[in-house]
């Protein structure tokens, strides 16, 4: 049995891609995944992606995850489910879980593509059952198809907030409002355009004061938030809901690359503490690659650009493409990573991708 | 409530019906499915509770990165029910404060 | 604070009517039109592709916003399933003396029944009036976004974007 030359941590569609574009070059590559299923985030993501229609734009999330695993599988990638990772040592070699037993692998290169973890929002009555992340949500109604409740408020108006909320009036949930700290809504117009022709109104400069029940949320009171985000009094509003999803932003998932001693740099824009790559997407600990939301808080077309980056850098430094092919493949996909991070919206994670940049050259 | 139909993922696909008894109640679940999910659909929202105050908690980040949904499956406790399928015959309790492992298991 | 899409999530007055997705009213008195309600610049093009007429042009960066090419566009609507933001429809305001065809896209389950009578919502969920279904089409290109041809009173042609029964 050959070897394992690229071992990817995480089957969400960055390392997937990752997985695919090496495999396609010859290099033999193993994806872990803790879950019972890969294609991480994807296979919740049942709306159409923007994008270019080059590169998918216009397909359902589901779909563009299962062309991948088809890919995958074409391409001869080892895909290793139920499978944990729990550390990262020199070698590289990865120590890995799976079915109660512990061991460690070898390979040649590593990339971590774990992703994110939703951020939590604490308050009076948080804790309760009902309270839960926006994405906890999508994962209840779209893969278990199981409603976590009927009345929803929605906290946090970006992408995912929208997005789950408008999944939430699809699967037969009533979203009984959304409210947004800032005065403004975060996430794209027409995602909030399709919440309020259905009557779901979005306050925003308002945030959630407390979760009200006993066993269960039973109510919620919103209030209202001043430029300086301080509660305004006797603004409160009592909302009747049994669920409330909080939908307060994504932090990358970076221990693997912590424990590894990868270099780090804290980028708000990009949802904190993300470890500090190249343009190849290698880290500052040679063999040790990365991509997708773990180098930060996007979307899933450029953690698939980002993947397909590492996987070609892989080859390369495998042995598997000459130079010049892996520029040309490069080339080609960070002139899409430039074509996504443009516009009001991607402006932010652009700049701060120059700060990572800017970190790096630093050395 | 399970979602039946669904206007981008379809018609539900009628998943084989396992029982599983859930503290000392027999509950219908479909293979496959964490018992989180099956708990939910049969309108049991609170998994475990807290040491201190017996607060009741339940489903929080649903991919088994919290331990909000922790309950004693089949004797053992601090079970991530989100992402522990259910199996004909599990035994699940709610857990009440820190997990107890039985002498001698 | 002023309303705008960004504050409200509602598209009105001058935002609206002043985006290159927008035909002449000139336009819109000769027959079935697409409307593209895309103001906000975002990497984006599938609704190029989706025009067989070529009457959706965006130019090389795909954060520009579409621009309705009027003379070319047939109104057949098959540029409105396949936007990503459920932004485009049909509008046809010749429809007959007092009534307009409007094509929305509608991705709920259950789909309206022909021929009914419908609740016709407008971009703040507010009932606006009543709205006939005509056609409910959902054939495999649509990929699951049902469009729905309903016949509206010609004045709230613009105003009507969603429905309720």
């Amino acid at each position: 049995m050959r070897e394992i030359e690229l071992g990817v941590v995480g089957g969400g569609p960055a390392g997937l891609s990752a997985a695919i574009e090496a495999a396609k070059c010859g290099v033999k590559v193993a994806v872990f995944d803790e879950n019972e299923r890969p294609g991480g985030q994807l296979f919740k993501q049942i709306h159409k992606f923007f994008g270019s229609r080059e590169h998918g734009a216009g397909i359902r999330g589901i779909d563009v995850g299962a062309q991948m695993l088809e890919d995958a599988e074409k391409h001869g990638v080892e895909v290793r489910l139920n499978t944990a990772v729990w550390g990262i040592f020199d070698g590289p070699k990865l120590g890995i879980s799976s079915n109660q037993r512990v061991s460690r692998v070898s390979m040649k290169k590593v990339l971590l593509a774990t992703g994110a973890n939703e951020n939590a929002l604490a308050f009076p009555g948080w804790t309760l059952p009902g309270v839960m992340g926006g994405g906890a949500a999508q994962t209840m109604i779209n893969i278990h198809r199981v409603l976590p409740g009927k009345r929803i408020l929605t906290v946090g108006s970006g992408n995912v907030g929208l997005i789950v909320s408008y999944q939430l009036l699809q699967a037969g949930a009533e979203v009984v409002g959304l409210v947004e700290a800032l005065p403004y809504i975060s996430g794209y117009g027409v995602h909030a355009s399709k919440l309020r022709k259905c009557g779901v109104p979005i306050y925003t400069s308002h945030t959630v004061k407390e979760a009200i029940g006993k066993e269960r949320v039973e109510r919620a009171v919103i209030v209202k938030v001043d430029e300086n985000f301080n509660p305004k009094p006797r603004t409160e509003k009592r909302l009747t809901v049994d669920t409330i999803c909080l939908a307060v932003g994504l932090t990358p998932m970076a221990e693997l690359a912590w424990l590894a001693g990868c270099e780090f740099v804290y980028v708000p824009e990009l949802g904190g503490h993300v470890p500090v790559h190249d343009d190849d997407m290698e880290t500052t600990l040679k063999g040790v690659y990365i991509a997708g939301d773990l180098t930060g808080i996007e979307e899933a077309h450029t953690a698939i650009e980002e993947g397909r980056v590492a996987g070609i850098s892989v080859a390369e430094a495998l042995g598997y493409l000459t130079r010049e092919k892996a520029l040309e493949l490069k080339q080609k996909a960070w002139g899409h990573l430039d074509a996504l991070r443009k516009g009001p919206f991607g402006q932010k994670r652009a700049e701060g991708k120059v700060k990572i940049k800017q970190r790096r050259g630093d050395k | 409530m399970r979602i039946k139909d669904h206007p981008i993922l379809g018609p539900r696909a009628k998943g084989r019906k396992v029982f599983i008894e859930v503290d000392g109640r027999k509950i219908e679940a479909e293979e496959h499915e964490p018992i989180a999910a099956a708990l939910t659909a049969a309108g049991i929202f609170v998994f475990h509770r807290t040491k201190k105050n017996s607060s009741p908690r339940g489903l929080f980040c649903a991919i088994g990165r919290c331990s909000d949904c922790f309950m004693i499956v089949d004797g053992i406790p601090n079970t991530r029910t989100c992402v522990t399928p259910v199996r004909e015959g599990m035994k699940v309790e709610t857990q009440h404060g820190l997990g107890q492992w039985k002498v001698g298991s | 604070m002023k309303s705008t899409l960004k504050t409200t999530g509602i598209l009105r007055g001058k935002e609206l009517l002043s985006c290159p997705g927008m035909p002449t009213k000139k336009r819109m008195k000769q027959g079935p039109v697409a409307i593209i309600e895309c103001v906000q610049e975002i990497p984006c093009d599938p609704c190029v592709d989706s025009c067989r007429q070529g009457a959706i042009t965006m130019g090389e960066d795909i954060t520009q916003l579409p621009r309705l090419m009027e003379d070319k566009c047939t109104g057949c609507g098959t540029c409105v399933p396949g936007c990503p933001g459920q932004a485009i429809f049909v509008v046809d305001l010749n429809y007959s003396k007092q009534k307009a065809l409007l094509m929305i896209p509608y991705e709920f389950l259950p789909l309206p029944k022909l021929d009914s009578k419908v609740k016709a919502l407008d971009r703040e969920g507010k009932v606006v009036g009543e709205a006939k279904v005509l056609k409910v089409s959902n054939s495999k290109r649509n990929d699951r976004t049902p469009v729905v041809s309903l016949l509206v009173p010609k004045e709230l042609a613009m105003e009507i974007r969603n429905i309720r029964f």
